[in-house]
Protein backbone atom coordinates (compact mmCIF):
# COMPACT_ATOMS: atom_id res chain seq x y z
CA UNK A 1 0.00 0.00 0.00
CA UNK A 2 1.53 3.48 -1.10
CA UNK A 3 -0.30 5.58 0.92
CA UNK A 4 -2.61 4.62 4.45
CA UNK A 5 -6.48 4.84 4.22
CA UNK A 6 -6.45 6.97 7.63
CA UNK A 7 -4.74 10.26 8.38
CA UNK A 8 -2.10 10.45 10.48
CA UNK A 9 -3.39 13.00 13.10
CA UNK A 10 -1.24 16.26 12.65
CA UNK A 11 0.55 15.23 9.98
CA UNK A 12 -1.67 15.83 6.98
CA UNK A 13 -4.80 18.71 6.74
CA UNK A 14 -7.45 16.99 6.15
CA UNK A 15 -10.46 18.31 4.54
CA UNK A 16 -12.79 20.08 6.60
CA UNK A 17 -16.31 17.85 7.49
CA UNK A 18 -19.22 20.28 6.36
CA UNK A 19 -21.21 20.73 9.66
CA UNK A 20 -24.81 20.71 8.06
CA UNK A 21 -26.33 19.12 4.92
CA UNK A 22 -25.47 21.10 1.74
CA UNK A 23 -28.69 20.19 -0.35
CA UNK A 24 -30.77 21.28 2.66
CA UNK A 25 -28.88 24.73 2.61
CA UNK A 26 -29.48 24.81 -1.29
CA UNK A 27 -33.09 24.34 -1.12
CA UNK A 28 -33.50 26.86 1.54
CA UNK A 29 -31.43 29.86 -0.27
CA UNK A 30 -33.10 29.36 -3.53
CA UNK A 31 -36.08 30.89 -1.87
CA UNK A 32 -37.05 34.51 -3.38
CA UNK A 33 -41.29 34.98 -2.29
CA UNK A 34 -43.03 35.16 1.04
CA UNK A 35 -44.72 31.95 -0.14
CA UNK A 36 -41.94 29.59 -0.47
CA UNK A 37 -41.10 30.29 2.66
CA UNK A 38 -44.40 29.43 4.65
CA UNK A 39 -45.08 26.55 2.55
CA UNK A 40 -41.56 25.37 4.23
CA UNK A 41 -41.92 26.55 7.49
CA UNK A 42 -46.07 25.93 7.66
CA UNK A 43 -45.87 29.05 9.66
CA UNK A 44 -49.16 29.73 7.97
CA UNK A 45 -50.72 26.77 9.37
CA UNK A 46 -50.00 27.55 12.79
CA UNK A 47 -51.26 31.13 12.65
CA UNK A 48 -54.15 30.12 11.13
CA UNK A 49 -54.74 27.42 14.26
CA UNK A 50 -53.98 30.36 16.40
CA UNK A 51 -56.77 32.19 15.20
CA UNK A 52 -59.33 29.42 15.19
CA UNK A 53 -58.12 28.03 18.47
CA UNK A 54 -57.23 31.22 20.92
CA UNK A 55 -60.77 32.78 21.42
CA UNK A 56 -60.44 37.17 22.03
CA UNK A 57 -56.60 38.26 22.38
CA UNK A 58 -56.66 40.48 18.96
CA UNK A 59 -53.72 42.47 20.30
CA UNK A 60 -51.65 39.21 21.67
CA UNK A 61 -52.48 37.31 18.12
CA UNK A 62 -51.44 40.91 15.82
CA UNK A 63 -48.22 40.46 17.87
CA UNK A 64 -47.37 37.05 17.02
CA UNK A 65 -48.46 37.91 13.36
CA UNK A 66 -46.12 40.54 13.06
CA UNK A 67 -43.21 38.37 14.82
CA UNK A 68 -43.67 35.66 12.27
CA UNK A 69 -43.72 38.03 9.63
CA UNK A 70 -40.18 39.47 10.21
CA UNK A 71 -38.67 35.70 10.93
CA UNK A 72 -40.20 35.67 7.15
CA UNK A 73 -38.88 38.16 5.98
CA UNK A 74 -35.36 37.70 7.67
CA UNK A 75 -35.40 34.17 5.89
CA UNK A 76 -35.88 36.09 2.23
CA UNK A 77 -33.06 38.44 3.25
CA UNK A 78 -30.69 36.19 4.22
CA UNK A 79 -31.35 34.64 0.95
CA UNK A 80 -30.16 37.63 -0.84
CA UNK A 81 -27.40 38.08 0.90
CA UNK A 82 -28.63 40.82 3.07
CA UNK A 83 -27.83 40.78 6.56
CA UNK A 84 -30.69 39.41 8.61
CA UNK A 85 -29.53 39.50 12.71
CA UNK A 86 -31.70 37.22 14.62
CA UNK A 87 -34.05 39.65 15.91
CA UNK A 88 -34.48 39.07 19.81
CA UNK A 89 -37.39 37.55 20.91
CA UNK A 90 -37.53 37.92 24.55
CA UNK A 91 -41.05 38.40 25.83
CA UNK A 92 -43.06 39.25 28.85
CA UNK A 93 -46.77 38.20 29.17
CA UNK A 94 -48.91 40.37 31.81
CA UNK A 95 -52.63 40.29 32.16
CA UNK A 96 -54.90 39.45 34.92
CA UNK A 97 -55.20 35.86 36.05
CA UNK A 98 -57.15 33.74 33.62
CA UNK A 99 -56.39 35.29 30.45
CA UNK A 100 -54.06 33.07 28.84
CA UNK A 101 -50.73 33.89 29.15
CA UNK A 102 -49.47 30.49 29.77
CA UNK A 103 -51.77 28.74 26.95
CA UNK A 104 -50.16 31.08 24.95
CA UNK A 105 -46.41 30.69 26.22
CA UNK A 106 -47.31 26.89 25.07
CA UNK A 107 -48.38 27.68 21.89
CA UNK A 108 -45.63 30.52 21.37
CA UNK A 109 -42.87 27.44 21.50
CA UNK A 110 -44.35 25.36 19.11
CA UNK A 111 -45.06 28.66 16.94
CA UNK A 112 -41.08 29.79 17.12
CA UNK A 113 -40.22 26.18 16.36
CA UNK A 114 -41.95 25.89 13.21
CA UNK A 115 -40.36 28.89 12.13
CA UNK A 116 -37.75 27.95 12.80
CA UNK A 117 -36.44 30.25 15.23
CA UNK A 118 -35.98 27.44 17.99
CA UNK A 119 -34.40 24.40 17.34
CA UNK A 120 -36.18 22.15 19.67
CA UNK A 121 -39.76 23.55 20.50
CA UNK A 122 -39.86 22.27 24.04
CA UNK A 123 -41.15 24.59 27.31
CA UNK A 124 -39.63 24.92 30.31
CA UNK A 125 -41.90 26.16 32.96
CA UNK A 126 -40.38 27.01 35.76
CA UNK A 127 -41.26 29.73 38.78
CA UNK A 128 -39.15 30.71 41.53
CA UNK A 129 -38.69 27.49 43.84
CA UNK A 130 -37.10 26.44 40.27
CA UNK A 131 -34.23 29.14 39.84
CA UNK A 132 -33.14 30.12 43.14
CA UNK A 133 -31.43 27.90 45.69
CA UNK A 134 -31.74 27.97 49.63
CA UNK A 135 -28.18 29.04 50.70
CA UNK A 136 -25.37 30.67 49.55
CA UNK A 137 -23.86 28.99 45.82
CA UNK A 138 -26.82 27.06 45.24
CA UNK A 139 -28.56 29.63 43.13
CA UNK A 140 -26.10 29.58 40.47
CA UNK A 141 -25.79 26.04 39.68
CA UNK A 142 -29.42 25.48 39.61
CA UNK A 143 -30.49 28.04 37.43
CA UNK A 144 -27.77 27.28 35.16
CA UNK A 145 -29.21 23.47 34.88
CA UNK A 146 -33.02 25.24 34.55
CA UNK A 147 -31.27 27.24 31.64
CA UNK A 148 -29.31 24.36 29.73
CA UNK A 149 -32.74 22.59 29.73
CA UNK A 150 -34.28 25.02 28.45
CA UNK A 151 -31.77 25.73 25.39
CA UNK A 152 -32.98 25.24 22.06
CA UNK A 153 -36.91 25.96 23.27
CA UNK A 154 -38.59 28.69 25.21
CA UNK A 155 -37.79 29.42 29.40
CA UNK A 156 -41.06 30.34 31.03
CA UNK A 157 -41.01 32.01 34.03
CA UNK A 158 -44.20 32.04 35.59
CA UNK A 159 -44.95 34.71 38.67
CA UNK A 160 -41.53 36.14 37.60
CA UNK A 161 -41.85 39.41 40.48
CA UNK A 162 -41.03 36.79 42.93
CA UNK A 163 -37.33 36.60 41.66
CA UNK A 164 -36.82 40.07 43.22
CA UNK A 165 -37.80 40.63 46.89
CA UNK A 166 -36.96 44.12 47.77
CA UNK A 167 -37.55 43.97 51.01
CA UNK A 168 -34.45 41.56 51.74
CA UNK A 169 -31.54 42.57 50.44
CA UNK A 170 -30.06 39.55 50.83
CA UNK A 171 -32.02 37.67 48.80
CA UNK A 172 -30.94 34.74 46.57
CA UNK A 173 -33.56 35.90 43.56
CA UNK A 174 -31.09 38.60 42.75
CA UNK A 175 -28.49 36.08 41.67
CA UNK A 176 -30.81 34.38 39.28
CA UNK A 177 -31.93 37.80 37.97
CA UNK A 178 -28.36 38.36 36.48
CA UNK A 179 -27.77 34.86 35.17
CA UNK A 180 -30.92 35.37 33.29
CA UNK A 181 -29.97 38.93 32.21
CA UNK A 182 -26.36 37.51 30.59
CA UNK A 183 -27.57 34.21 29.19
CA UNK A 184 -31.05 36.43 27.53
CA UNK A 185 -28.09 38.69 26.03
CA UNK A 186 -25.27 36.24 25.23
CA UNK A 187 -27.08 33.05 24.11
CA UNK A 188 -29.87 34.71 22.23
CA UNK A 189 -29.78 32.61 19.31
CA UNK A 190 -30.35 29.27 21.65
CA UNK A 191 -33.41 30.05 24.14
CA UNK A 192 -36.07 32.23 24.50
CA UNK A 193 -37.20 33.82 27.85
CA UNK A 194 -40.55 34.54 28.54
CA UNK A 195 -41.35 36.02 31.94
CA UNK A 196 -45.07 36.18 32.66
CA UNK A 197 -47.08 37.87 35.37
CA UNK A 198 -50.05 40.49 36.68
CA UNK A 199 -49.31 43.35 35.51
CA UNK A 200 -49.25 45.83 38.59
CA UNK A 201 -46.41 43.66 40.39
CA UNK A 202 -44.52 43.09 36.60
CA UNK A 203 -44.22 46.58 36.55
CA UNK A 204 -43.03 46.98 39.61
CA UNK A 205 -40.63 44.25 39.01
CA UNK A 206 -39.63 45.81 35.79
CA UNK A 207 -39.03 49.26 37.58
CA UNK A 208 -36.05 47.87 40.03
CA UNK A 209 -34.80 45.41 37.48
CA UNK A 210 -34.54 48.72 34.34
CA UNK A 211 -32.21 46.01 32.50
CA UNK A 212 -34.65 42.72 32.47
CA UNK A 213 -36.76 45.59 31.05
CA UNK A 214 -34.85 46.56 28.38
CA UNK A 215 -33.48 43.11 27.22
CA UNK A 216 -37.40 42.42 26.53
CA UNK A 217 -38.33 43.30 23.21
CA UNK A 218 -41.95 42.18 23.55
CA UNK A 219 -43.80 43.41 26.05
CA UNK A 220 -47.59 41.93 25.53
CA UNK A 221 -50.45 42.98 27.78
CA UNK A 222 -53.02 40.25 27.73
CA UNK A 223 -56.40 42.16 27.93
CA UNK A 224 -60.00 41.03 30.16
CA UNK A 225 -62.20 39.17 28.07
CA UNK A 226 -65.43 40.76 26.94
CA UNK A 227 -68.59 38.54 27.90
CA UNK A 228 -69.31 37.16 24.93
CA UNK A 229 -65.56 35.65 24.51
CA UNK A 230 -66.18 34.14 27.97
CA UNK A 231 -69.57 32.81 26.50
CA UNK A 232 -67.82 31.42 23.35
CA UNK A 233 -64.71 29.98 25.73
CA UNK A 234 -67.50 28.32 27.95
CA UNK A 235 -68.69 26.67 24.32
CA UNK A 236 -65.28 25.65 23.04
CA UNK A 237 -64.36 23.82 26.64
CA UNK A 238 -67.78 21.46 27.04
CA UNK A 239 -66.67 20.90 23.61
CA UNK A 240 -63.64 19.54 24.02
CA UNK A 241 -65.25 17.54 26.88
CA UNK A 242 -67.93 16.36 24.91
CA UNK A 243 -70.92 18.21 27.00
CA UNK A 244 -73.51 20.81 25.48
CA UNK A 245 -75.79 23.38 26.86
CA UNK A 246 -79.60 22.07 27.43
CA UNK A 247 -82.36 24.40 26.65
CA UNK A 248 -81.95 27.52 28.38
CA UNK A 249 -78.31 26.77 30.03
CA UNK A 250 -76.61 28.72 27.39
CA UNK A 251 -78.41 31.98 29.10
CA UNK A 252 -78.32 31.05 32.29
CA UNK A 253 -74.66 30.84 31.94
CA UNK A 254 -74.46 34.04 30.22
CA UNK A 255 -76.45 35.55 32.91
CA UNK A 256 -74.33 33.84 35.38
CA UNK A 257 -70.96 35.42 33.79
CA UNK A 258 -72.56 38.77 34.08
CA UNK A 259 -72.97 38.69 37.77
CA UNK A 260 -69.50 36.50 38.24
CA UNK A 261 -67.61 39.66 36.60
CA UNK A 262 -68.77 41.85 38.96
CA UNK A 263 -67.92 39.62 42.50
CA UNK A 264 -64.80 39.28 43.75
CA UNK A 265 -61.86 36.99 42.98
CA UNK A 266 -62.84 36.66 39.32
CA UNK A 267 -60.39 35.17 36.86
CA UNK A 268 -61.46 35.31 33.16
CA UNK A 269 -61.05 31.89 31.92
CA UNK A 270 -60.25 29.90 34.86
CA UNK A 271 -63.53 31.12 36.68
CA UNK A 272 -65.49 30.15 33.57
CA UNK A 273 -63.81 26.23 33.43
CA UNK A 274 -64.08 25.88 37.17
CA UNK A 275 -67.69 27.11 36.76
CA UNK A 276 -68.42 24.47 34.38
CA UNK A 277 -66.14 21.88 36.26
CA UNK A 278 -69.03 22.70 39.03
CA UNK A 279 -71.64 22.74 36.59
CA UNK A 280 -71.28 18.86 35.80
CA UNK A 281 -70.75 18.13 39.51
CA UNK A 282 -74.40 19.37 39.77
CA UNK A 283 -75.49 17.80 36.78
CA UNK A 284 -73.26 14.30 37.95
CA UNK A 285 -75.47 14.21 41.35
CA UNK A 286 -78.89 14.80 39.03
CA UNK A 287 -78.15 11.85 36.96
CA UNK A 288 -77.08 9.96 40.09
CA UNK A 289 -80.70 10.05 42.19
CA UNK A 290 -81.86 8.25 38.91
CA UNK A 291 -80.65 4.87 40.21
CA UNK A 292 -82.86 2.79 37.67
CA UNK A 293 -83.06 4.77 35.05
CA UNK A 294 -81.10 4.40 31.57
CA UNK A 295 -79.19 7.26 30.54
CA UNK A 296 -78.79 8.14 26.70
CA UNK A 297 -76.03 9.99 25.79
CA UNK A 298 -78.18 12.87 25.48
CA UNK A 299 -78.26 12.79 29.12
CA UNK A 300 -75.12 12.43 29.65
CA UNK A 301 -74.08 15.32 27.83
CA UNK A 302 -76.30 17.90 28.34
CA UNK A 303 -75.45 20.67 31.36
CA UNK A 304 -79.32 21.56 31.92
CA UNK A 305 -80.41 25.02 33.33
CA UNK A 306 -80.65 24.00 36.83
CA UNK A 307 -77.36 22.89 36.77
CA UNK A 308 -76.30 26.25 36.37
CA UNK A 309 -78.77 27.98 38.44
CA UNK A 310 -78.06 26.37 41.02
CA UNK A 311 -74.90 28.36 41.55
CA UNK A 312 -74.35 30.60 44.52
CA UNK A 313 -73.15 33.40 42.34
CA UNK A 314 -76.81 33.86 41.40
CA UNK A 315 -77.86 33.69 45.10
CA UNK A 316 -75.52 36.63 46.18
CA UNK A 317 -76.50 37.79 43.13
CA UNK A 318 -79.81 38.61 44.59
CA UNK A 319 -78.78 39.31 47.72
CA UNK A 320 -77.02 42.56 46.12
CA UNK A 321 -79.86 44.09 44.01
CA UNK A 322 -83.24 42.76 45.79
CA UNK A 323 -85.66 44.01 43.07
CA UNK B 1 10.65 3.39 16.98
CA UNK B 2 8.57 5.60 17.99
CA UNK B 3 5.13 4.04 19.10
CA UNK B 4 3.35 7.85 18.29
CA UNK B 5 4.80 9.72 15.85
CA UNK B 6 1.90 12.90 16.49
CA UNK B 7 2.42 13.26 19.53
CA UNK B 8 -0.77 12.79 20.21
CA UNK B 9 -2.65 10.77 22.84
CA UNK B 10 -5.31 8.18 21.72
CA UNK B 11 -8.63 7.84 23.89
CA UNK B 12 -11.86 6.85 23.48
CA UNK B 13 -13.53 7.87 20.15
CA UNK B 14 -12.34 10.04 17.35
CA UNK B 15 -8.96 10.19 18.78
CA UNK B 16 -7.30 9.01 15.67
CA UNK B 17 -9.03 11.84 13.60
CA UNK B 18 -7.97 15.22 13.63
CA UNK B 19 -9.53 17.37 16.53
CA UNK B 20 -13.62 17.81 15.93
CA UNK B 21 -14.58 21.54 15.48
CA UNK B 22 -17.13 23.07 17.53
CA UNK B 23 -20.18 22.38 14.96
CA UNK B 24 -18.56 18.66 14.97
CA UNK B 25 -18.52 18.35 18.52
CA UNK B 26 -22.46 19.91 18.88
CA UNK B 27 -23.69 17.25 16.12
CA UNK B 28 -22.15 14.63 18.29
CA UNK B 29 -23.84 16.02 21.10
CA UNK B 30 -26.98 16.04 19.15
CA UNK B 31 -26.94 12.45 18.39
CA UNK B 32 -26.11 11.61 22.42
CA UNK B 33 -29.14 13.49 23.17
CA UNK B 34 -31.62 11.88 21.10
CA UNK B 35 -30.07 8.36 21.85
CA UNK B 36 -31.67 9.88 25.44
CA UNK B 37 -27.83 10.19 26.74
CA UNK B 38 -27.11 12.63 29.26
CA UNK B 39 -23.61 14.53 28.59
CA UNK B 40 -21.32 15.76 31.08
CA UNK B 41 -17.67 17.23 30.98
CA UNK B 42 -14.47 16.28 32.52
CA UNK B 43 -10.89 17.57 32.67
CA UNK B 44 -7.39 16.23 33.77
CA UNK B 45 -3.46 16.91 33.35
CA UNK B 46 -2.94 13.47 33.95
CA UNK B 47 -2.88 11.72 30.14
CA UNK B 48 -2.02 8.27 31.56
CA UNK B 49 -4.07 5.38 30.33
CA UNK B 50 -4.92 4.14 33.33
CA UNK B 51 -6.45 7.31 34.90
CA UNK B 52 -9.97 6.44 34.28
CA UNK B 53 -11.83 8.67 36.87
CA UNK B 54 -10.78 12.58 35.47
CA UNK B 55 -12.16 15.21 36.98
CA UNK B 56 -15.92 16.35 37.04
CA UNK B 57 -16.53 19.59 35.57
CA UNK B 58 -20.11 20.59 36.73
CA UNK B 59 -22.92 17.78 37.39
CA UNK B 60 -23.63 15.82 34.62
CA UNK B 61 -26.48 17.07 32.33
CA UNK B 62 -29.55 15.33 32.24
CA UNK B 63 -32.49 16.16 30.86
CA UNK B 64 -31.20 18.59 28.08
CA UNK B 65 -32.70 19.05 24.82
CA UNK B 66 -30.29 20.85 23.07
CA UNK B 67 -26.66 20.62 22.09
CA UNK B 68 -26.68 24.31 23.27
CA UNK B 69 -26.25 23.96 26.84
CA UNK B 70 -23.04 21.09 26.76
CA UNK B 71 -21.53 23.20 24.53
CA UNK B 72 -22.11 26.01 26.79
CA UNK B 73 -20.58 23.96 29.69
CA UNK B 74 -17.35 22.41 27.42
CA UNK B 75 -16.55 26.55 26.40
CA UNK B 76 -16.33 26.94 30.35
CA UNK B 77 -14.47 24.41 30.89
CA UNK B 78 -11.98 25.08 28.31
CA UNK B 79 -12.18 29.36 29.86
CA UNK B 80 -11.00 27.42 33.10
CA UNK B 81 -8.40 24.82 32.10
CA UNK B 82 -7.05 25.76 28.37
CA UNK B 83 -4.14 23.33 28.38
CA UNK B 84 -5.95 20.46 30.03
CA UNK B 85 -7.40 17.56 28.63
CA UNK B 86 -10.91 17.43 28.42
CA UNK B 87 -13.20 15.13 27.25
CA UNK B 88 -17.22 14.69 26.81
CA UNK B 89 -19.02 11.55 28.32
CA UNK B 90 -22.45 10.40 27.58
CA UNK B 91 -23.79 8.44 30.17
CA UNK B 92 -26.68 5.75 28.80
CA UNK B 93 -29.27 5.44 31.62
CA UNK B 94 -31.09 2.44 30.09
CA UNK B 95 -31.63 -0.31 32.51
CA UNK B 96 -29.38 -3.00 31.67
CA UNK B 97 -26.41 -0.49 30.27
CA UNK B 98 -25.95 2.02 32.97
CA UNK B 99 -22.44 3.48 31.85
CA UNK B 100 -21.14 5.26 29.35
CA UNK B 101 -21.96 5.11 25.87
CA UNK B 102 -19.52 7.75 24.61
CA UNK B 103 -16.46 9.91 24.89
CA UNK B 104 -14.10 11.75 23.17
CA UNK B 105 -11.49 14.36 23.96
CA UNK B 106 -12.33 17.62 22.68
CA UNK B 107 -9.38 19.99 24.37
CA UNK B 108 -6.15 19.22 24.70
CA UNK B 109 -2.77 20.76 25.80
CA UNK B 110 -0.36 21.69 23.09
CA UNK B 111 2.64 19.63 23.60
CA UNK B 112 1.70 16.45 24.76
CA UNK B 113 5.31 15.01 25.95
CA UNK B 114 3.62 11.25 25.49
CA UNK B 115 4.49 8.35 27.32
CA UNK B 116 7.92 6.05 28.46
CA UNK B 117 8.57 2.95 29.33
CA UNK B 118 9.90 2.22 33.03
CA UNK B 119 11.80 -1.09 33.99
CA UNK B 120 11.90 -2.12 37.13
CA UNK B 121 14.13 -4.42 38.12
CA UNK B 122 12.80 -7.27 40.50
CA UNK B 123 14.02 -10.70 42.12
CA UNK B 124 15.41 -12.49 40.11
CA UNK B 125 16.33 -11.47 36.53
CA UNK B 126 12.61 -10.62 36.40
CA UNK B 127 11.96 -6.83 34.41
CA UNK B 128 8.75 -5.42 35.74
CA UNK B 129 7.87 -2.90 32.71
CA UNK B 130 5.01 -0.05 33.31
CA UNK B 131 4.41 2.97 31.02
CA UNK B 132 5.40 6.82 32.50
CA UNK B 133 3.56 9.56 31.56
CA UNK B 134 6.27 12.22 31.13
CA UNK B 135 3.18 14.73 31.55
CA UNK B 136 3.43 13.65 35.58
CA UNK B 137 6.82 14.35 35.99
CA UNK B 138 6.05 18.23 37.10
CA UNK B 139 3.86 19.18 39.75
CA UNK B 140 -0.08 19.05 39.61
CA UNK B 141 -0.80 22.63 38.30
CA UNK B 142 2.07 23.27 37.20
CA UNK B 143 1.78 20.68 34.17
CA UNK B 144 0.05 22.47 31.53
CA UNK B 145 3.13 25.07 30.73
CA UNK B 146 3.77 23.03 27.21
Amino acid sequence: MASPLYNIPGVAPPPQVAAVPAGDAHDASSMRTVNQVLAQSQAGAVIDELERDLIGLAPIKARIRDIAALLVIDKLRMNLGLQAQAPSLHMSFTGNPGTGKTTVALRMAEILHRLGYVRKGHLVAVTRDDLVGQYIGHTAPKTKEVVKKAMGGVLFIDEAYYLYRPENERDYGQEAIEILLQVMENQRDDLVVILAGYRDRMESFFRSNPGMSSRIAHHLDFPDYPQGDLLRIADRMLEQRNYHFGPGARAAFEQYIGYRIKQQHFANARSVRNALDRARLRQASRLFVDKDREFSPEDLTTIAEPDIRASRVFQIAAAQNPD
Amino acid sequence: MMTNPAGRITQGQFSFLPDLTDAEIALQIEYGLNKGYAWSVEYTDDPHPRNTYWEMFGMPMFDLKDAAGVMLELHNCRRTFPRHYIRLMAFDSTRGVESIAMSFIVNRPAREPGFGLVRQESHGRSIRYTVHSYATDAPEGERDSG
